[in-house]
């Protein structure tokens, strides 16, 4: 249904009249063109399209305009400060945590809401919170070991 | 040399003349300092390939180059792509070595037909073996011309000239200095390099060698990075193309009328080709759901049971790959014999990121963005479809999600092309979870059947090996055997129509899962009937001083200690070869007897790759071929019924998951003086077979069957 909808998308007031139907994760790398949010399966198995909605991680392939209507949303394109990355993005680089790349913006936001929930994830914590997000190349011991450093720098206020 | 990559285009007698036109790249890219160099070995080893279609005509003076820019910055123009297997990282790492700059000022160009010379394609582990050498030859060669340049403008002789970091220096007089920038400036100097030159001793390594940040890491984790369905045009139009219900299936009737009334939806056809094309693909998506088509589907009573007696029964005669000594003989002499058939279901790619190309048609010239291993395959493919000649079609190759083999055909960019041409727009085909599940060219159904037999002194004295349908990798056999045969039955990982109800392709160290799991496992039969620890069995049997030495550091890394098999602690390892590189894996699991579930707990996996240029990035590439075999060791499993394949998602296709995991550890044995060899698919080789060695070692429960579902461990248990 064409209504109006509004939100707030990373920190800025985004406003259109739209079928409020319309999935999320299009809306973003179409209308948009924030193509950092991906379509990986289109039916909530992969994770590839995980946004934070409110902070917590959602999967944009399942979320329609109308299920944000008046939320707050981040996607990868809106983690890093002014250029400055997000300890998480940081943590990702050093630990060698990615490889094709393609599920690494839904790793990182998955990990933004775990960590947010739970800011000093055990190993076992870090499997249980990113066990839904899929990854073909095989980085998921690094995705734990940066998860845990990132944790470390956030929870030592920016310092590691 | 084993068979790496099926060149499948048409026509029989057709010459593509893949020489360039130098000036058709150089007048792109300005002035500089240009740098020409030639692999060599990779494209003719290429033209060797018997039944290679069309008839290539390929490069015979070089198929890459390095431009060295008035800014300093390095270039290196190559076909190859980065698909998550790091070179964009490690060849930059050898090239700035080599050429004594950081590793900053260089910038890989990738993949770009119309920039980069012709490239057979990414895959085989070849780009370190073979064009990593090249390029290493390349930038000591470049450091050789700029060092000569500056000779003459520094009027000093070379030999009283050093380099360092991008700079030439006057060792006399260190202020008597020139950048590599300035030495390109207001210039075009084009050098063909010779090869010849000598590369670093690794001991004077500065940066290869040591850890660095992937180069494209940072683009990766801001979601900059642009793969092939992030490429947007104006007045772009996305594509949903009708699709049958199985493979085989003919449509019959169709009625559009639905779908053409959908607000904005262009539908267009071409016999059977159907697509609706809307500005957002959901749209798309909806129109295409009203699409109202019949089809007629044939009748195939195959599916994931019966498709092995049906490979038997449609099996060519075999190649005999190797044969030695008498295998009657072997059988006499024997005091036990084995007699084993080993299977494998059809696996599949399943990178995460679906197939998607973006076509654009401008006149008689067309613009390509696609996720491929094979851009310039692709080339060929679209020039062929729109009709046009190939030099008029430019395939940029962005981020490719994962490509596994599984990307190494051209279907979603030929569907690209077709809908641009029908419609007259600019037209994204980027395949639904669906649509990826079924067009995949699956690792092949195979079968392995072993008859071997040991003397009383616990030696290999027969070896009759037959492999069916998963081709001749891995299958040479390297253990001491007087009496032995490797038979191949077919070729490579495509057969005969009538053999696969759907496409099969190359999968990872494509042949090698399925003949290393046969092997092992039937070593480890007749280590335990021998009465031996699998390891000690494995070190009287073999003589190749390499593996015997990857097997002993796996075993020392893991506190191998040796027991007869079943020990119940769960233990097992294998070994093999692959892409010219050693691997040794053990492994501890865990089986849950109630409901048949192995859990990983435990890998350690040892290589020898000659020497390793960038031995973080092939760390990397251990861990995940090992996660990844994780899959096809215990999960993976394509259903189908004929040409109807069952699974559509990863609800039913389950991948290894961050639970499924163990602790790996890796360790590479730096082989200094060695070549590189292979590193992206040779630790995946042993997974399936070190896991099944343990299971057995855990539960005294032999699967013959990968994968090891938990259903049929129960099945097997239950026979037991």
């Amino acid at each position: 249904m064409e209504e109006s909808v509004q939100f707030k998308l990373n920190g800025k007031p985004v406003k259109m009249i739209m079928d409020s139907d319309r999935k999320l994760l299009w809306f973003l790398r179409i209308d948009l063109g924030l193509t950092g949010t991906k379509y990986g399966c289109g039916e909530s198995y992969c994770g590839s399209c995980t946004v934070l909605v409110n902070n917590r991680a959602v999967q944009s392939c399942q979320t329609t305009l109308k299920d944000v209507q008046g939320k707050e949303i981040i996607t990868i394109e809106g983690l890093a400060q002014n250029d400055i990355l997000h300890p998480l993005q940081k943590a990702f680089m050093d630990h060698d945590a990615l490889q094709c790349g393609y599920c690494t913006p839904g790793m990182i936001l998955q990990a933004y809401s775990l960590l947010q929930k739970t800011p000093r994830p055990s190993a076992s914590e870090i499997v249980e919170g990113m066990e839904s997000i899929l990854c073909r190349c095989g980085a998921h011991n690094r995705v734990i070991l940066a998860i845990q450093s990132a944790a470390k720098e956030i929870q030592g206020g920016g310092l590691i | 040399m084993n068979r790496e990559h099926d060149f499948e285009l048409n026509s029989e007698d057709e010459v593509i003349d893949l020489h360039v036109n130098r000036r058709e790249f150089l007048e792109m890219t300005g002035t500089g300092i240009f740098l020409f160099f030639f692999i060599g070995k990779l494209p003719a080893y290429a033209q060797e390939r018997p039944g290679l279609r069309p008839q290539l005509n390929f490069p015979a003076d070089f198929n890459a180059y390095l431009k060295i820019g008035a800014d300093g910055r390095i270039s290196c123009y190559t076909g190859k792509i980065e698909m998550g297997q790091g070179v964009i990282t490690s060849l930059a790492q050898m090239l700035s070595d080599e050429l004594d700059v950081s590793l900053e000022v260089i910038d890989m160009v990738m993949g770009d037909t119309d920039l980069c010379p012709w490239d057979m394609g990414t895959f085989g582990s070849m780009s370190t073996r073979f064009f990593g050498q090249a390029l290493r030859s390349a930038g000591a060669e470049a450091r050789m011309v700029l060092l000569e340049l500056a000779s003459e403008q520094l009027k000093t002789p070379a030999d009283a000239l050093s380099t360092e970091n991008g700079v030439i220096i006057d060792k006399k007089d260190i202020r008597h200095r020139l950048t590599y920038g300035q030495l390109a400036q207001n210039k075009r100097i084009e050098r063909h390099l010779t090869g010849k030159i000598a590369v670093k001793n690794p001991a004077d390594f500065k940066i290869m060698g040591n850890p660095v940040v992937r180069k494209d890491a940072r683009e990766k984790v801001t979601g900059k990075a642009k793969y092939a369905a992030d490429i947007q045009l104006p007045g772009m139009l996305y594509a949903k193309i009708l699709r049958p219900p199985a493979h085989g299936a003919k449509l019959i009737d169709v009625d559009l009328s639905e779908a053409e009334r959908v607000k904005g939806v262009q539908v267009v056809r071409d016999d059977d080709f159907i697509a609706a094309l809307h500005k957002y693909p959901d749209v798309a998506e909806l129109a295409l759901s009203k699409v109202k088509a019949k089809f007629d589907t044939p009748l195939l009573d195959l599916d994931e049971t019966t498709i092995f007696d049906h490979l038997l029964k449609v099996a060519p005669e075999g190649t005999v790959l190797t044969k030695d000594g008498n295998l009657q003989k072997g059988a006499q002499e024997s005091r036990a014999l084995f007699e084993h058939t080993y299977l494998n279901d059809y696996v599949a790619h399943a990178p995460i990121e679906p197939h998607a190309a973006v076509v654009n048609i401008q006149g008689n010239k067309a613009m390509v963005w696609a996720s491929t291993q094979t851009p310039f395959m692709a080339k060929e493919e679209v020039a062929k479809e729109l009709g046009i000649p190939a030099k008029n079609v430019r395939v940029m190759t962005v981020f490719v999600g994962g490509g596994f083999g599984g990307k190494s055909m051209s279907l979603q960019i030929v569907e690209a092309a077709r809908c641009a041409k029908l419609s007259g727009k600019a037209v994204q085909v980027a395949w639904s979870r669906k649509e990826e599940f079924f067009y995949d060219p699956f690792r092949p159904a195979a079968l392995v059947k072993i008859k071997s037999g040991i003397t009383d002194a616990g030696r290999i004295n027969l070896w009759d090996y037959h492999v069916y349908f998963a081709g001749e990798r891995g299958a040479t056999q390297f253990y001491t055997i007087p009496h032995q045969s490797t038979v191949v039955h077919n070729s490579g990982w495509v057969a005969a129509p009538g053999s696969h109800p759907f496409a099969t392709g190359p999968w990872r160290a494509p042949g090698n899962n399925t003949n290393t799991f046969a092997r092992e496992s039937q070593i480890d039969i007749m280590a335990s009937k021998a009465g031996m620890d699998p390891l000690e069995f494995r070190i009287k049997n073999l003589s190749d001083q390499k593996l015997l030495h990857v097997l002993r550091i796996a075993a020392d890394k893991f506190g191998w200690k040796p027991a007869k098999a079943p020990s119940g602690r769960g233990f097992g390892l294998a070994c093999g070869m692959d892409a010219g590189t050693y691997v040794a894996a053990m492994a501890e699991v865990e089986v849950e007897k109630a409901t048949g579930t192995v859990k990983v707990k435990r890998v350690v996996c040892v290589q020898n790759m000659g020497l390793a240029v960038n031995p973080e990035g092939a760390r990397i590439q251990m861990e995940g071929a090992v996660t990844m075999g994780l899959g096809y060791a215990l999960k993976e499993q394509v259903r189908f019924k004929g040409g109807d394949i069952f699974d559509h998602n990863f609800d039913t296709y389950e991948l290894p998951r961050f639970s499924w995991v163990p602790e790996i550890e890796t360790m590479i044995v730096d082989d200094k003086n060695a070549v590189p060899q292979g590193g992206g698919e040779p630790p995946i080789i042993t997974t399936g077979a070190v896991i099944a060695n343990a299971v057995y070692d855990a539960i005294g429960i032999r699967m013959f069957q990968l994968p090891m579902t938990p259903e049929r461990i129960k099945k097997s248990m239950k026979k037991a």
